[in-house]
């Protein structure tokens, strides 16, 4: 096995390195900076150039760099980073020792995303896939529509004049709705930023991501009034903080894979869900898998074990590692 | 269909009852009187049969998503919601919607036919074809039923009331008993003229609230009647017209359920209506009858007919405490006690035997002498005091203030988790049903399921809990190592051959999650059959 599951992570043994480990380890190589990949305490990091500014926000020690698709040498193991489009720097990881290839794909999706470099095919033997939504009820529709119906409800709430609270996951995702919005030549009123917000959408212009024009920062405004006709962009998190009361009458919304399903967005007492995320859907999963023409495929995370049944039933050698332990994932909390 | 489509996302895309009712009054502004006849029926949760059923739309789906049907399974599991399931895995499709709500119910949906299950399933992909995401799931839905879109009755009464100007209780009054969503019942349920109660009809029950305070906050003793909580079934009993309807407050007509009171019931004056309680009782212990525990009246319950053997051993009668009509007039607005002299003097006269009694008024001197009459509640199988303000009206619905419920403590038993299942529609994605254990001598034997009391954030806790935990799944179910303790409440307890502990506990819920308790903390069956209670010969 190139690969193995640990109690730290995922390991090399050939090589001597982990991978996204959630413990302290000397040497890790990191698919990206959310926080059930990227964790604090490890001596030296390894990751994709264009992913250092938001990993410099998790962790501190030393962080290695190489470009996508350029190959190093750890104690012999060939390692390469290659795109992955979830986020901002996203990479799989490509293991290669005596011509036999494993790759680690992190988490990605296949979707185009302004704000990261595409997902690029690599072929190997064993992929090692994330499966967070290993079902076929989960299938996203075009992020182009969704932007137009977060646009649709924005406006319609401006014009109501309520106040438009969007949540989303910290980094990726409201980079990505930012971008997004970025192209619309006007929008229906102002934008603001939850705090929390703030230092990653800095990370991502110091990256060279144009974001649309600085959203403005929430503790700026003098007069709640500002917000009636605004979008206000904050993580899950400030759902049940007080931050939220200065919004009066405002609407909820929430952009996630999750949101997919009804009673998910229900429990939440959300106003509204949208249907947008930064990992692969079940035709997304299926599709990569077939394209990197891997002879085994292992499923982490989410519902690996019913990708892999699937999997086994269409004649392909798969098994799922989702009874292991693994860190709970921004994506697998809610 | 449409215009229904678009109602129930607008219903669906707000949390906020207001906007909700908005809604629906805009949709009953301007719908046609028959669509708008089926959408009262199926949002208050009726629904008529159909042909094609939740057995057709399974096959239909797996067929036309082409997966096995366990991943079929498997995401309904995920999903918790069988139309959804289906909407979420057929590829998404424009479409303009054709065809009235009505139509596609009267002319499809409920439309008997002789076809085999290929051809209903074949009916049904076809239909699905004719729709987009949205509607797949309303239609769907209209096969399936439950809605889950936090509408209930009294805000579709009240959303109608509000668009045809009408006083909410007679809309409720109007929504109540038996109807066909047809021509007439629309127009009756929305006619300004309001002197329509039909022989049959029965009146909202008035509900009392849970007082929480003590007994010496409601002020002088005097100024209240006091009643034993009998553990029974709600009912009204009503005499129009030579005829007898029981009804009982699930609004359901269970007349035939219990044949001793209709034939009772015969007795009374034309123009009468009793609230009461209807309970299972002992014959033998004349000449006072003794009143049976919930279970026993359990299997007296959802019967269409009745039998000889079972009327036999488990006789029923009405507790009668109010009278709602008299002489054909309607009396809810007088004083309490003035109903009841009239109940007492009415029931007095039927004189025959036990099967319509009036519930026996609860006296004492101070509220001290009640709350020691109360302690006894368990050992008389009742479940506390109904309180009613002598001088107050009979009310419509819950209306805090004149009617107060005062329940014994629930009894409290420490159990050790040991399955759990998804919960369906808001946590479906969550393992928030629960089976717990308690000791039999060094096994932890099953007791009690529960499905509410925790919080969320306790509820996601148990939920990653169970997925680390787990030993074997038995489909949906996982059975957990059993390491959570949980104190559990309800409000009964008896003993009961169908369950392999031996007893049956009422109303189970969790009261709290015991952290500092470990599994060998929790209680043993014995401790439990303790609390079984050794009811007055
Ligand atoms: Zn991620
Ligand atoms: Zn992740």
């Amino acid at each position: 096995m190139l690969i193995q599951h640990t109690s730290r992570g995922l390991y090399c043994p050939a090589g001597d390195f982990y991978i996204d480990p959630w413990l302290p380890v000397p040497r890790a190589v990191i698919t990206h900076a959310h926080g059930d990949h990227a964790r604090f305490g490890c001596d030296s990091y390894l990751c994709a150039a264009p992913g250092v500014e938001p990993l410099s926000l998790r962790v501190e020690g030393i962080i290695q760099l190489i470009g996508y698709g350029e190959q190093i040498s750890i104690n012999g193991v060939r390692v390469s980073l290659h795109p992955a489009g979830h986020v901002l720097g996203s990479a799989q990881v490509r293991v290669e020792v005596k011509g036999e290839v494993w790759v680690v794909s992190g988490d990605y999706k296949r979707e185009p995303d302004p704000t990261c470099a595409p997902f690029e095919v690599v072929s190997c033997h064993t992929f090692i896939t994330e499966s967070t939504f290993g079902l076929p009820v989960y299938r996203w529709p075009a992020g182009e529509r969704v932007i137009t119906q977060i646009y649709e409800w924005w406006s319609e709430n401006a014009a109501a004049g309520r106040p438009s609270v969007l949540l989303s996951y910290v980094m990726g995702k409201s980079q990505r709705i930012l971008a997004m919005l970025g192209e619309y030549d006007e929008l229906p009123g102002p934008v603001y930023a939850h705090g929390a917000l703030q230092q990653m959408n800095e990370a991502y212009r110091r990256a060279g991501i144009a974001l649309m024009d600085a959203p403005n920062p929430v503790s700026v405004a003098n007069n709640t009034d500002v917000f009636t006709t605004a979008l206000v962009l904050a993580p899950p998190s400030a759902q049940s903080s007080s931050w939220l009361k200065r919004f009066k009458g405002c609407a909820v919304g929430r952009v996630s894979g999750w949101m997919r399903i009804r009673g998910r967005r229900r429990r939440l007492a959300l106003d509204k869900g949208f249907v947008m995320s930064d990992h692969a859907d079940w035709p997304a999963l299926l599709t990569t898998i077939s394209e990197t023409g891997a002879e085994r495929v292992i499923a982490t995370h989410g519902n690996g074990s019913a990708l892999t049944r699937f999997l086994v039933e269409q004649g392909v050698c798969a098994e799922a590692w989702t009874d292991k332990e693994w860190p709970e994932g921004e994506e697998q909390v809610q | 269909m449409k215009r229904f489509i678009q109602l129930y996302l607008e219903l669906d895309s707000t949390n906020k009852t207001s906007r909700k009712e908005t809604a629906l009054i805009s949709y009953f502004q301007d719908a046609p009187p028959r669509d708008a006849a089926w959408v009262v029926t199926y949002l208050i949760g009726k629904r008529p049969r159909t042909a094609i059923t939740a057995k057709h739309v399974r096959m239909a789906a797996i067929e036309a998503a082409s997966i096995p049907p366990w991943l079929f399974e498997e995401s309904y599991e995920a999903v918790g919601d069988l139309a959804e399931t289906v909407s979420l895995l057929l590829d998404d499709q424009d479409r303009t919607t054709s065809g009235t709500l009505s139509h596609w119910i009267e002319d499809r949906l409920i439309t008997r036919t002789t076809a085999d299950d290929q051809e209903k399933v074949t009916t049904l992909r076809g239909w699905w074809d004719e729709l987009d995401q949205s509607g797949r799931f309303v239609l769907t839905k209209l096969i399936t039923g439950g809605w889950r879109v936090g509408v209930s009755q009294r805000l579709i009464t009240r959303a109608l009331a509000q668009t045809f100007d009408l006083p909410v209780d007679i809309v409720a009054h109007r929504l109540m008993g038996r109807w066909q969503p047809d021509d007439g019942f629309y127009e009756r349920l929305t006619a300004s003229d309001t002197r329509d109660a039909e022989a049959g009809k029965p009146y909202p029950f008035f509900l009392a609230s849970p007082l929480e305070e003590d007994l010496a906050t409601l002020g002088d003793c005097r100024d209240w009647l006091v009643e034993w909580k009998w553990d029974g079934i709600r009912a009204q009993i009503i005499k129009r017209c030579d005829q007898v309807f029981i009804w009982s407050r699930g609004e359901e007509l269970v007349s035939e359920q219990f044949p001793e009171l209709v034939a009772a019931a015969g007795a009374l004056p034309n123009g009468t209506v009793l609230d009461g309680e209807i309970c299972a009782y002992s014959k033998e212990s004349s000449p006072h009858p003794k009143v049976l525990p919930f279970n026993e009246l359990q299997r007296r319950l959802g019967r269409k007919t009745v039998g000889k053997k079972l009327l036999g051993e488990v006789p029923v009668m009405l507790l009668a405490y109010d009278l709602l009509e008299h002489g054909g007039i309607d009396i809810r607005g007088t004083a309490c006690s003035d109903r009841r002299n009239l109940l007492a003097v009415l029931v007095r006269n039927i004189n025959q035997d036990d099967t319509i009694s009036i519930s026996a008024e609860v006296n004492g001197a101070s509220w001290d002498e009640f709350s020691t009459l109360h302690q006894s509640s368990r050992e008389r199988l009742v479940e506390g005091f109904v309180i009613k303000d002598r001088q107050s009206p009979y009310g419509v619905g819950r209306r805090r203030g004149s009617w107060w419920k005062f329940k014994v403590d629930p009894y409290t038993i420490d159990a050790v988790l040991l399955y759990a299942q998804r919960g369906h529609g808001r946590r479906a994605s969550l393992y928030t049903d629960y089976t717990f254990g308690v000791w039999q001598d060094d096994q932890l034997i099953t007791i009690a399921k529960a499905y509410s009391g925790l919080n969320d954030a306790e509820i996601r806790e148990v939920d990653r809990f169970v997925r680390q935990n787990t030993i074997e799944r038995f489909g949906p179910v996982r059975s957990v190592n059993p390491t959570l303790v949980m104190e559990l409440s309800f409000e009964a307890i008896q003993r009961s051959s169908r369950h392999k502990s031996g007893i049956a506990v009422r109303f189970p819920r969790i009261s709290r999650w015991r952290r500092d308790k470990k599994p060998p903390d929790a209680d043993t069956i014995e401790t439990i059959m303790a609390l079984l209670p050794s009811p007055k010969r």
